[in-house]
């Protein structure tokens, strides 16, 4: 297998985790709140997967338990800044320690264990495909990802309900002086952002690599935030900038695969040299950023 | 919607002015409501909550060599949370300290790397200078980005202490390994003028401690007495007033994150300098976003940082012990951190509003 056979057919995979709490945080940013503590909900719902995998739960019910997991602390979240109309910034990095914290407490007694990755469903005729083949063969998280990713674009491109939240988040006191419940509906916003970075970390912790390890999120909750800015608020640009960095921590691998004498440092470093440079690049068009951005991001809504 | 049940939930009103008591009372209750929440916690998992209470919360005030530690723990989290204190209070959110904390303690150990047979009192001063301005220079990137860029200071700051973290493990396992060490991950022992003197004879208390305590004087003198202090606040406040009153914001992120960057640098050359006294990977231990809390925990405040970082370094001392006696994970620490800041969060809040039990529309007006 050669090194873009290799990438193309990781990549997806490897995208997973970001895109599933990119878009979880694009559906709470698009309602107004800037969720910070995205890590640690990756983190807390990764332990609970993995916990309940090993133990015989099965997969289906540890992404069950660690969706519910990820929206209950980011209810914390909620009640603070939507309850209190506490700083988002503080608030975020708050549940993001607790959520670390906490995973890295029940962990502890399965450091280093593995569990059975799930797997993969290949599509018969595509995926033998020389070369691009990889990609038509994936779990089935990968494929369930592809299809929240269409109903996310569609919910805010053409449903109702998208246009609730967006107009609660661009303008909330005309969204409630209109009847709207806004604080209700950033509450549930927010829930559903926990439950996809929830999603996202038990993704991370019993498929992509079937090993706990403490830290084992190693920053992709940050980066799937730095996504959202990458993908200007938009579903299609933030699955575009997922496959991006699946395909760059893929890299690592690959170089190693094909003998590259590149510092394994180096190649650890890459997502986040990327992020920085990508975030630089986009936030530089500040045109861009206005147009797509949500105009009330990070400000509490006082009823007055 | 369930608006009965909405309706039965006290709302929050602005008050026409901050209250000073709730904003003093806001941190102690906040830790009581943290300790006990904590404590439930260890019930859950099986400790005994006495054991914990006194490991953790007794015997770091009650035992000199526990409190010596406590006091040599202050010393990075003060110097740390007062630079990030500055930056946070003009709304500048420096999230990296972590990142040019290590920096620091890399640009510090250059010296005695490079030179391990020098010798004079010049050596020790020279690293924490070198120290402070490798955290300044990480810093500066990204203030860069955010200032020519205008890429968010938080994910830079942030994206750039993890790639601090390899550059340290790059150096440790490559350029900087101590040949005899047992290819450990680590640098040669730095001699002794490279290391800071003693504070307190008999402990490992050092200069640090001071220079953290006159930081805090200069934080204080800077932040409520300096026309420039005046300005960082007003743009953090109201920017757009500030920006017509010809504050550029510029020149506010610039400032914010050199004054953290260095602080942050400074600690970080004082740690290797320090109780470490060479360059080793446990020189990240969290103290970078333990001292975010510490800032926020003493209410941005120069006098009530200095508070707040003997609380969260008694807490670090404690879980220590906790480890031992009660056997705690260490993970523990995180977890109380973490709560200790929501739960300040909300207890800070009724500074500014208080509760009413009646949605304000449906009162008579007055």
């Amino acid at each position: 297998m050669n090194a873009v056979e290799f990438v193309l057919a990781g990549m997806l995979a490897a995208a997973t985790p970001f895109l599933l709490a990119a878009l979880g945080e694009l559906v709470a940013e698009r309602a107004g709140v800037l969720n910070l503590g995205v890590e640690g909900l990756m983190a807390f719902g990764a332990v609970i997967a993995f916990i309940i995998v090993f133990h015989g739960g099965g997969h289906f019910l540890a992404f069950l338990a660690a969706g519910l997991g990820g929206a209950l602390l980011s209810l914390v979240f909620a009640a603070v800044v939507l309850g209190f109309n506490a700083n988002q910034v503080a608030t975020g990095l708050a549940i993001g320690i607790l959520g670390q914290g906490l995973s890295a407490l029940f962990g502890k007694t399965y450091e280093s264990l593995t569990v059975k990755a799930l797997p993969k469903i290949s599509i018969p005729g595509l995926s033998d495909i020389p070369v691009l083949g990889g990609l038509f063969s994936q779990d089935i998280v990968v494929w369930l990802s592809l299809l929240v990713t269409v109903a996310i674009w569609a919910m805010f491109a053409y449903g109702k309900v998208g246009l609730v939240i967006r107009a609660v988040g661009e303008n909330p006191k005309a969204a409630h002086a209109i009847g709207y419940p806004v604080i209700a509906i950033r509450f549930a916003a927010v829930a559903v952002g926990g439950m996809m970075a929830g999603f996202a970390g038990a993704y991370a912790a019993t498929i992509y690599t079937p090993l706990w390890a403490d830290g084992m999120i190693a920053g992709r909750g940050w980066i799937a935030i730095a996504l959202v800015v990458f993908g200007t608020w938009l579903t299609g640009r933030i699955f575009v900038g997922a496959c991006l960095f699946g395909a760059v921590s893929l890299m690592g691998l690959a170089a190693q695969a094909t003998g590259l004498d590149v510092s394994s440092q180096l190649l650890a470093c890459l997502p986040y040299l990327v992020t920085i440079i990508v975030l630089g690049i986009i936030s530089a068009d500040r045109r861009l950023l206005k147009l797509n951005g949500v105009a009330s991001l990070g400000e509490p809504f006082e009823r007055s | 919607m369930s608006r009965p049940f909405l309706a039965a939930l006290p709302i929050l009103v602005r008050r026409e002015r901050a209250s000073l008591a709730a904003t003093l009372l806001a941190p102690p209750i906040a830790l009581i409501v943290t300790v006990i929440l904590n404590l439930g916690l260890y019930v859950v998992m099986g400790r005994d909550p006495t054991a914990v209470v006194y490991a953790m919360l007794i015997e770091p005030f009650f035992s000199w060599a526990s409190f010596s530690e406590v006091l040599l723990k202050t010393g990075p989290l003060l110097l740390i949370a007062q630079g990030l204190a500055i930056g946070f209070r003009a709304k500048v959110f420096n999230i990296g300290a972590e990142g040019q904390f290590v920096l620091g303690a890399i640009f510090a150990s250059a010296i005695p790397i490079w030179w391990p047979d020098a010798t004079g009192q010049w050596i020790w001063p020279a690293m924490l200078l070198f120290g402070a301005m490798g955290g300044a220079f990480w810093a500066s990137l990204t203030a860069f980005w955010r200032v020519r860029l205008n890429a968010n200071e938080i994910l830079v700051s942030l994206m750039l202490s993890f790639v601090a973290v390899q550059l340290l493990n790059y150096l440790l396992l490559g350029p900087w390994k101590d040949p005899n060490g047992f290819n450990f991950p680590q640098s040669v022992m730095f001699q002794y003028d490279a290391m800071v003197p003693i504070l307190i004879e008999g402990t490992r208390v050092n200069v640090a401690l001071i220079l953290a305590v006159l930081l805090s004087i200069a934080a204080w003198v800077f932040m409520q007495k300096s026309f420039i202090g005046y300005k960082l606040q007003v743009g953090g406040l109201a920017p757009r007033a500030a920006s017509y009153a010809g504050f550029r914001e510029s020149w506010a992120i610039w400032l914010s994150l050199l004054i953290g960057g260095a602080a942050a640098g400074l600690a970080g050359a004082a740690e290797v300098a320090g109780p470490l006294g060479q360059l080793q990977r446990s020189i990240s231990t969290g103290y970078g976003y333990a001292a975010i809390i510490v800032a926020y925990l003493g209410g941005l405040h120069p006098i009530g940082i200095v508070i707040s970082a003997v609380v969260m370094s008694a807490l670090y001392i404690g879980g220590d012990n906790a480890m031992v006696s009660a056997n705690l994970p260490v993970a523990a620490v995180r977890v109380f951190q973490g709560s200790l800041l929501l739960a300040y969060l909300v207890a800070i809040a009724f500074a500014r509003y208080r509760l009413a039990w009646r949605p304000a529309a449906m009162r008579s007006p007055t």
